[in-house]
């Protein structure tokens, strides 16, 4: 089941000018590749969470640039792309008191739908997900997306 | 071991101790009278004749003497002594308005250094400590005054002064320095600087003392450096009005020692003057009893302390005050309330969250103060989800709030984003235009 567990990178950053693109440069430099990318913001301050295909070396990269970075465990989910699909995965979630802390979608190159979640229990998650058919992808899908 | 500098003088029983400041204290208003026309002067005024003062009880007679004295007749109008007799000189910044220059004669600079000596040796330094002087060298007083007490006691010194951060680690390391002297917060930035080269004070360097001073700084502060280093820290204390650094703690760390042979202490209302009792918390009143070039007189330093006349377990005889948490200058008056940096240090060391560099922002919006405490984002702090950082900034606020009594918003910004500072830590961005 840990093999189904996505490496997130997140990061604080103060809600000024030059944030985002100091990231950007540090990446470019360091050839790593963004998969998945949002911003929680807060007044003051945001947390930026990526999902990256080489997240070790992202979070060696941001840390060394002086962020204040973590590697969270967080689920990625191949959504069925007609209506409903997302419901499936809340009412699996929801019967079994899984909360979701965050979550945000993105659509790859081959137009599948990828959910990222963070949720309270991730390892009760990825079992009644995987129970219920639901597709996790990991890692290595990551790297090839 | 308990060794002592001057063991007679610093263990000398207290009435001898105060018959001792008594004779002094005479010698010093018939010295002053007649070799300053400021002080002779400002006697005049007050009604006041050298012959008046005959016990230590008289002391409260004489008027007080101010830094803005000092500033009035710059550079030398209060000196005692025609420049030739001088040694040397040292002139305050002025960061809080015009500065001040003080005058050493030879003897001025040999009882400096003596307190120094004896300072040194009550916190265990001596002869086979290497010690690395990181205070400025310079007119600021904190590095030159390190290096001759340091000198004195027959330590060897490394006078590194202050900056080059990556060398001075370098330089703990290559020659064994023991011993470090400066600024708690430039201690901090260093062992952050080394944390980065993968060097641990506490297994990589003989570092051993810290003799931490020339800014405010809290017990929850040293509890912080003592246990991120493995080092003991010392305060230093003094003001370069009255020499430079010139008392710290001893090895019991209770309270500084005022070596009462060189320096009078008492302890005021700030409001109204009058002298209060032992053990009550008031303003630092100083007379120097030794000092030739500028002898000050019942001078008010600004600190707010209590003074303890208890015997210390070290065996010394001499009076302490407890840990000075802040100095008249430094204090914000926001929405009508005083508040001390030192306060806001000592609330944010207790949260473990909490990293050790601060910044206090105070603006007026809409004719009312707006108090800001920004504070840096730790690796052991963060989390992911934005309400546990929100937690965490309530948790400062008001833990802040219920010591200060008022609002503070807090700020968590970046780490490494709070300028660190080389010498004298700079904690307050005061953005009104007062």
């Amino acid at each position: 089941m840990e093999d189904k567990i996505i490496k997130q990178i997140s990061l604080f950053a103060e809600n000024k000018p030059g944030r985002l693109a100091k990231i950007a440069s540090n990446f470019r430099k360091a050839g790593i590749n963004i998969r998945a990318f949002t911003i929680a913001e807060a007044g003051d301050f945001g947390i930026i969470r990526m999902v990256v295909d080489r997240p070790d070396k992202a979070h060696e990269v941001l840390h060394d640039a002086g962020f204040t970075v973590s590697e969270t465990n967080v689920l990625g989910i191949e959504m069925e792309d007609v209506p409903g699909g997302l419901g499936k995965i809340a009412d699996v979630l929801g019967e079994k008191n899984i909360n979701i802390d965050y979550a945000y979608a993105f659509v790859t190159k081959t137009e599948q739908a990828l959910l990222i979640l963070r949720v309270n229990d991730i390892e009760t998650a990825i079992k009644v997900l995987l129970d219920s058919g639901i597709k996790l992808i990991d890692m290595a899908d990551i790297q090839q997306i | 071991m308990l060794e002592y500098w001057n063991p007679l003088i610093e263990r000398m029983p207290v009435d001898e101790l105060e018959k001792m400041q008594e004779k002094k204290l005479k010698h010093l208003v018939n010295y002053v009278y007649q070799h300053s026309d400021f002080y002779k002067k400002r006697f005049d005024e007050a009604g006041v004749r050298p012959e008046d003062i005959q016990t230590l009880d008289d002391l409260k007679k004489l008027p007080f003497t101010y830094k803005s004295d000092l500033r009035d007749t710059y550079p030398t109008g209060m000196f005692c002594v025609p420049n030739e007799q001088l040694v040397r000189f040292h002139v305050s910044s002025g960061t809080t308005g015009k500065p001040t220059v003080v005058g050493y004669t030879k003897n001025d600079i040999d009882g400096w250094t003596t307190s120094l000596a004896r300072a040194m040796t009550s916190i265990g330094v001596g002869r086979g400590d290497i010690i690395q002087v990181g205070y400025g060298y310079g007119l600021f007083t904190g590095g030159l005054g390190a290096h001759y007490g340091a000198e004195e006691i027959g330590a060897t010194v490394l006078p590194t002064s202050s900056g080059n951060t990556e060398r001075q680690i370098e330089l703990i390391q290559d020659l064994n320095s023991s011993v470090i002297a400066c600024t708690p917060s430039y201690f901090l930035f260093m062992n952050e600087v080394a944390e980065k080269a993968n060097v641990s004070i506490e297994n990589d360097t003989d570092l051993r003392v810290g003799i931490f001073g020339a800014e405010p700084w809290s017990e929850e502060m040293r509890a912080r450096i003592e246990q991120a280093t493995g080092i003991k820290a010392y305060d230093i204390y003094g003001t370069s009005e009255l020499s430079g650094p010139l008392f710290t703690e001893c090895q019991y760390q209770d309270g500084i020692h005022i070596w009462a042979d060189q320096f009078l202490i008492e302890v005021i209302d700030p409001e109204t003057g009058e002298q209060l009792k032992e053990g009550e918390r008031g303003e630092l009143v100083i007379t120097t009893l030794f000092k030739e070039a500028l002898p000050l007189i019942r001078y008010r330093i600004g600190d707010i302390t209590v003074i303890n006349k208890d015997p210390c377990k070290c065996g010394r005889t001499h009076p302490r005050i407890m840990r000075v948490l802040g100095r008249a200058d430094d204090m914000l008056i926001v929405r009508g309330i005083n508040v001390f940096p030192g306060q806001i240090e000592s609330v944010l060391m207790t949260i473990p969250e909490v990293g050790e560099h601060f910044m206090i922002v105070v603006d007026r919006v809409n004719e009312l103060d707006v108090m800001k405490v920004q504070i840096e984002m730790t690796d052991q702090a963060f989390s992911d989800k934005v309400n546990d950082i929100i937690d965490l900034e309530k948790k400062v606020a008001s833990a802040l709030k219920s010591v200060l009594n008022i609002s503070v918003k807090v700020e968590l910004v970046e780490s490494g984003t709070i300028p660190r500072s080389m010498g004298k830590a700079k904690r307050v961005t005061d953005n009104r235009n007062l």
